[in-house]
């Protein structure tokens, strides 16, 4: 396991514009910097949003990550969702899944509220 | 002078990332809370804005974390996430390198913090200030409490860090205000994305408002995490203004679960001039 090597890149590709610049036009030597293993760097590569949320990934870097790969909100709470599916529960890190009843039915829960009050 | 204002916020992206999917009529609500807050900020004539925040590996990451840190620029820029996300554009955003010297040296007779002459705002500070200080016509001193890379800053040392700001601010002949923003009980970020313990997050803006110190020290991080998620860890900047507060009492002007948002979304204040 090296979560720690795989949040940094993640970390850089975030804040730094050139290491963006770098992955994009030579993204093999970028991934060359940091000791992932295979699984990590195919998690990356692909990129495997809901294997990188099961792996460990803090969702803080993770969410950048994946609006770097132009996925959008729901999209990107959606591959979390199937990551959990596939891969089972998340295997580090505090930003595990406890179960929720989802935005929609909560905002219909709340909007009722409001109308009894 | 002293500390002219002192409030807490809350600094969640969805509030500008994800504006037009919320309750209109609450969404309005905030935004006009949260604009009041930067119109009362400027009716203290401020000479600058400290912002206590608990970021997110924008600029600490786990290589070298501070329990707390202190920016010490003339200018900082943010925010970093892409401006079609956040829905802020990019800016400069200017500070005050001599008076976060002067701050930071007072801080460091009692509290031991990092400062950082590089300081890129997420959406933690950006968020905030977009209602706050619109024009960016305010100098802003940013801080910082590690709410994010485990070990965190334990609770009683956020308390003793926004005394010591305080104390920090009440020394210096500017006129300064300071603004904590972070989230109550919220899973952001995850698949359970817009979870809240309203119950929760309304005993702890109770234990906020009467500045309970007993009261808001007592959550252990299990609980915390249990009950409010790994964003409850965020509840250290709200301990560090009531810690800044020196026994004033607290308002809440504004608090409404809001999902899509992913927290009660607050606005508080307390009585400190």
């Amino acid at each position: 396991m090296s979560l720690y090597q795989v949040q940094k890149l993640i970390y850089q590709l975030n804040r730094d514009p050139r290491t963006r610049e770098r992955y994009a036009a030579a993204r093999d030597a970028v991934l060359g910097e940091y000791e992932l293993t295979a699984e990590e760097k195919s998690a990356l590569t692909k990129p495997d949003i809901g294997l990188l949320y099961v792996l460990g990934v803090n969702g803080q870097l993770l969410m950048h990550f994946a609006a770097l790969h132009k996925i959008e909100w729901p999209d990107y709470l959606e591959r979390m969702r199937q990551g959990l599916k596939q891969h089972g529960q998340v295997r580090e890190g505090v930003y595990a899944s406890t179960g929720y009843e989802g935005v929609e039915a909560h905002d219909a829960r709340l909007k009722a509220a409001r109308e009894n009050r | 002078m002293a500390l002219v204002y002192l409030g807490a916020c809350s600094h969640a992206p969805g509030i500008t990332a994800r504006a037009e999917r919320a309750d209109t009529q609450t969404r309005q609500a905030l935004e006009k809370a949260l604009r009041k807050m930067g119109d009362d900020i400027r009716a203290t004539r401020p000479d600058a804005l400290i912002v206590v925040a608990a970021e997110h590996f924008a600029n600490f990451f786990m290589n070298n974390m501070p329990a707390f840190a202190i920016g010490m620029a003339d200018s900082y820029e943010g925010p970093i996430e892409d401006e079609a996300f956040l829905k802020i554009p990019h800016t400069k955003v200017p500070g005050n390198k001599a008076l976060s010297r002067k701050l930071i040296e007072g801080v460091m007779q009692s509290v031991d913090v990092a400062y950082a002459e590089e300081w890129k705002f997420d959406h933690g500070i950006s968020v905030p200030l977009h209602f706050l200080t619109p024009d960016y016509d305010l100098p802003i001193i940013p801080a910082n409490i590690n709410c994010q890379g485990p070990p965190l800053t334990p609770l009683k040392r956020a308390w003793a860090f926004g005394e010591a700001l305080r104390t920090a601010a009440d020394s210096a002949p500017e006129r300064i205000a300071m603004v904590a923003t972070g989230g109550i009980s919220h899973w952001p970020a995850t698949p359970d994305s817009g979870k809240i313990n309203e119950k929760w997050d309304r005993e702890f803006l109770d234990r906020w408002a009467r500045n309970d110190r007993d009261a808001l020290l007592s959550y252990s991080d299990a609980e915390t995490y249990r009950d409010a998620g790994q964003g409850g860890f965020e509840i250290r900047t709200f301990v560090a203004a009531a810690g800044a507060g020196k026994g004033a009492k607290g308002v809440i002007e504004f608090c409404e679960p809001v999902p899509i948002f992913a927290v009660s979304c607050t606005v508080a204040r307390m009585q400190v001039a």
